[in-house]
């Protein structure tokens, strides 16, 4: 038995199955389409196919005498032309933000947006009608080229605005007193002969999140409060955007996310459909219900990445880096999503990643476009920031002939460094870039790769072999509330926790972190049974429930363990601090002469005791208390972190290339990520390899294409290739850890490690197989059409002898190969 | 209207559907077998499969006129006597799910599969499960638990938990 207030370590990292799962292998869910109050009225939108129009007529009456129908509205009808759906993140004070309409006013800016939206008795019903609505539109050129859009003098997407610059952010070291200045780091490298100046432009394709439920809402407006569940990975968010919105206090909506089916960032917009649902039940006094298609979703649910980057790195010609520039174009499609302008942003501070770089600018312009609009995905501006760093130190290492791991090991923060204040202000707290390294290049067979590459290189082997390296870090836990109110963000960071505990001695935990598939209920049920001393079974996790949990901030940036699951740690150690009073009133001993232990209250050198239990009913009889307390255990708190965390990792991928064919095939993939403490290693794994798949995907498989008239072609499963199980290997993971000192758990969060990282790592991979063929640059995703085209054009051959490419940016059909529309590379 | 009869889990009915109705929709609304979900409208994800007569199908892709005088097995009705279907028992043990919005047409499938092949490779349950999309996982889970299941399923196999620390296979 420990002799201090400790808890003692029973759970914690334990591989414990998943409670949540009991119901869900059952077939026991409640996702929200799966809810239909009595009397429930449907709504189908009616979209344009037309990317930029203006809308010159609408015709309901069809669809109004159609069979089930109650209504057919414009946003005029509801009343809602001064709705605009909310941005909660001004990047600049003069950032342009046009109105988001509910339903398009007078005008359509991207292929998708609604125009109309159709009431009826059911789905069918209600479908049907839409297509009756004769919309009559003035098509215009559709502004797609982010670039072009960018410059002075282009055509307009939103003309009120006098521009398609949302907004211009810059971070330079030198002007915030963290570094150097970047531009002085040029002049030299460019005037030094022993140094090197490397530009690269890369770019980020624009990916779809792709859950796997559809997004879906039901309102009921006949409580006294107003009920929404919604497919939402932030209710308490959408609660109170819902009051920014329409007005409705907050106290009169109830916001509820049932079972939610993956997010991955996809989910944290607050939508016009949900608003259109708000307002709809309200006048029709009815519950309302919505519930996109696939390819309602593909079209409007907001999409991820899309940035072009321009990179320039400065170096000494024995590899220390002098500086660090970069210039970002993010397309943020027609309208700003409700944080889309801050996701970009979000990776200025990972651009320097784990390397000691003395000098860094970094320039970001958002623009608009005639496309859907751009908002996190899964990593949100550090995958797109940790690609171009990692891209940029292999090109470092080809351009100065050096090994790509050595010259990273030269410029990375060594273990003895921690902590460590780096070039963009974050100070990171703990690591070992080289321990995860060293065992991750073991489990690889580095050497061994190495030595193969160079066999079938000499050979001629007409499948090549590449190494791709990504030694990631990230910045976990969002975030600091006094960081974000440097940044402008709309919020704080904080989140909420409370428990209860029972007359019975079960335990109710109330979280604000809104779980939707990461194992929160059983993860949190650990860190209670350790905290309290109770059974993991008694543990009871509430949330995704306004009225159950009132206070929250929700489940996006890796923040739920990291901010959540700190708050419930400080809420458990107040119910212990009570309980102990009450013991020690009990059990008439002093406070000091009680120790805490595997749930009971003992007295030092005896054996008289009480087990928390035992005291959780004594309170709830409360017949005997000490005068100076109330007859409650329960306690709150709301944690702000100080800090991020900064889990890291060393990814390795082994690529093969027919250099016939242009085939790729991964063949091997090994990570050694450091995610601090782990508390349940089961959940973490299957959060890597989960991670890993939607990374490796965007560097082979996704695209969202546009075609000239902006209409996204494909906006199905059928088109947009998400990976199956036969497109993906097995990998091998493993976790070593640092504990965090930002936090009592030491934990550093693990949502979006393996999306951010393994990109790169694919990419680089690639290009290392057919590199010394003269292949220099693939765009994402290197899809075998792509690597064909670059092995022949490196050949001197004509790549215009399969259908031209006309992937530019903004336009055309992108990966898409005639002869294989799929883009299988397995 | 069109008459259906249909046993769905066990359990007789006889409705008036429309005839475009699909079984997915049919399972959903009309008898709120709401374990079976529906994740896309082109038949690729597999969220909705289930059994009719034995053999799995996409029940967005068939009619539930279609399935008239057939026998229908959804998720809710694969465990028997109260205890878990082996695949149900290894998706748990092996952490073959997240969100568990695939889940139940997943583990449809895999049933199915190990119909047919009771000791698949892992390349085997890839290409036997392809037509089931998954965007949380990563698929190495699920993998894993049909081979577990496979395992637990063969004739004398002592159903034990599968292993579930350490990284790749
Ligand atoms: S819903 Fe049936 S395959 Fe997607
Ligand atoms: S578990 Fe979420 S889609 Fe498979």
């Amino acid at each position: 038995m420990t002799t201090t207030a400790e808890p003692t370590t029973t759970e914690i990292g334990k591989s414990r199955v998943r409670k949540e799962d009991a119901r869900l292998i059952a077939g026991r869910s409640r996702y929200t389409d799966s809810i239909t109050p009595p009397g429930t009225l449907h709504i189908a939108v009616v979209r344009t196919t037309l990317a930029r129009a203006t809308i010159t007529s609408i015709d309901k009456s069809e669809a109004e005498k159609s069979p089930g129908v109650h209504g057919v509205y414009t946003a005029a009808d509801l009343g809602a032309e001064a709705v605009g759906m909310p941005c909660a993140w001004p990047v600049t004070p003069d950032q342009k933000a046009p109105q988001r309409p509910v339903l398009g006013i007078g005008r359509v800016s991207f292929s998708g947006e609604g125009v109309a939206v159709v009431v009826a008795r059911s789905m069918a019903e209600a479908k049907d009608a839409a297509e009756l609505v004769e919309v009559d539109y003035d098509p215009q050129d559709a502004i797609l080229d982010m670039e072009a859009a960018s410059k002075d003098g282009a055509d307009l997407v939103h003309p009120d605005l006098g521009t398609n610059v949302s907004a211009t952010w810059q971070f330079d070291s030198k002007a915030m007193g963290t570094g150097d200045s970047v531009d002085d780091a040029i002049k030299e490298a460019e005037s030094d002969p022993d140094s090197i100046v490397v530009r690269r432009r890369f770019r980020q394709q624009r990916l779809i999140p792709a859950f796997m439920e559809p997004r879906s809402c039901v309102v009921d407006p006949t409580g006294e409060q107003i009920t929404i569940w919604s497919a939402t990975q932030v209710p308490h968010i959408l609660r109170t955007m819902t009051t920014v919105t329409l007005g409705i206090p907050e106290s009169k909506l109830r916001v509820i996310a049932p079972d939610v089916g993956g997010g991955f960032g996809g989910k944290i917009g607050v939508l016009p459909e949900e608003m259109l649902c708000v307002l709809l039940a309200q006048k029709l006094g009815k519950p309302v219900k919505w519930t996109e298609t696939r390819s309602e979703s593909m079209l409007t649910a907001h999409h991820g990445r899309d940035q072009i980057q321009d990179l320039t790195i400065t170096a000494k010609k024995d590899g220390t880096i002098t500086g660090l520039d970069v210039h970002l174009l993010a397309d943020m499609g027609s309208y700003l999503g409700l944080v889309g302008p801050g996701v970009p942003i979000l990776g200025a501070f990972m651009f320097n990643a784990i390397y000691k770089i003395p000098a860094l600018k970094f320039t970001c312009s958002n623009v608009f476009t005639n496309k859907t609009l751009t908002d996190a995905y899964r990593g949100a501006g550090r995958p797109e920031a940790t690609f171009g760093i990692e891209r940029m130190m292999d090109e470092l290492a080809v351009e100065l002939g050096r090994d790509p791991m050595e010259l990273r090991e030269q410029n990375w923060i060594s273990h003895e460094e921690f902590p460590f204040t780096t070039v963009a202000g974050l100070t990171y707290d703990t690591g070992n870039y080289e321990q995860a390294t060293a065992r991750a290049m073991e489990l690889f067979d580095y050497a061994g790769l190495r030595r193969e590459q160079e066999e079938r290189k000499r050979s001629g082997d007409p499948v090549q072999l590449g190494i791709g390296i990504s030694t990631f870090t990230e910045m976990c836990g969002l975030a600091p509330s006094r960081v974000l109110g440097s940044l402008d963000y709309g919020a704080g960071g904080w989140e909420a926790a409370s428990i209860r505990m029972l007359a019975t001695g079960k335990v109710e935990v109330i979280t604000g972190a809104s779980a939707h598939g990461q194992g929160h209920e059983t993860a949190f049920s650990q860190i209670v049974a350790d905290q309290l001393g109770v059974p993991f079974e008694d543990v009871e996790i509430l949330h995704g429930d306004t009225q159950v949990s009132p206070k929250g901030l929700d489940t996006y940036g890796s923040r739920s363990l990291v901010v959540g699951g700190i708050a419930i740690v400080n809420a458990a150690e107040k119910v212990v601090a009570k309980a102990k009073k009450i013991a020690a009133h009990l059990l008439e001993a002093s406070e000091d002469d009680l120790e805490f232990a595997n749930g009971t209250f003992t007295v030092k050198g005896t054996d008289k005791g009480k087990a928390i239990q035992e005291i959780a009913f004594a309170t709830f009889m409360a017949h005997d208390y000490p005068e100076d307390m109330e007859p409650s255990l329960d306690s709150d708190a709301v944690f702000d972190p100080e800090n991020f965390s900064y889990p890291h990792g060393t990814h390795l991928a082994a690529m093969e290339v027919d250099t016939d064919t242009g085939r790729v095939t991964l063949r091997n993939y090994v990570c050694v990520d450091d995610i601090g403490n782990v508390i349940n290693p089961l959940i973490v794994e299957g959060q890597v390899h989960g991670g890993l798949a939607q990374g490796i995907a965007q560097a082979l498989f996704e695209e969202a294409n546009y075609d000239e008239q902006g209409t996204l072609v494909n906006a199905t499963f059928v088109d947009y290739t998400i990976p199956s199980a036969a497109d993906l290997p097995s990998f091998t993971t493993e976790s070593m850890s640092t504990a965090a000192t930002s936090n009592k758990l030491g934990v550093k969060g693990v949502g979006e490690a393996g999306t951010i990282a393994s990109t790169p790592a694919i990419v680089n991979g690639v290009l290392d197989a057919i590199r010394h063929l003269g292949v220099t640059e693939i765009e994402m995703p290197t899809t075998s059409q792509r690597v064909w085209r670059a092995l022949q054009v490196a050949k001197g051959g004509n790549p215009m002898e399969t259908p031209s490419d006309t992937h530019s940016p903004g336009a055309g059909l992108g990966s898409i190969d005639p002869n294989n529309p799929k883009g299988e590379v397995l | 209207m069109t008459q259906v009869r249909v046993t769905v889990d066990g359990v007789n009915y006889a409705d008036e559907v429309e005839p475009r109705l699909l079984l997915a929709q049919y399972l959903r609304e009309t008898l709120g077998k709401t374990g079976t979900l529906i994740g896309c409208d082109t038949s690729n994800c597999g969220a909705c499969t289930v059994h009719l007569n034995g053999r799995s199908v996409k029940s967005c892709s068939v009619l539930a006129v279609q399935a008239d005088g057939g026998e229908v097995t959804t998720i809710e009705g694969l465990a028997r006597d109260g205890q878990l279907h082996p695949v149900q028992e290894a998706f748990r043990e092996c952490h073959g799910l997240q969100c568990g919005y695939c889940t139940p047409g997943m583990i449809m499938a895999a049933v199915d599969l190990l119909g047919d092949n009771p000791d698949p490779t892992e390349h085997e349950v890839r290409e036997g499960i392809e037509g089931n999309l998954c965007r949380c996982t990563g698929y190495q889970n699920i993998v894993r638990s049909v081979q577990s299941a496979a395992k637990n399923m063969k004739p004398g196999a002592v159903a034990q938990n599968a292993p579930v620390a350490g990284g790749g296979n």
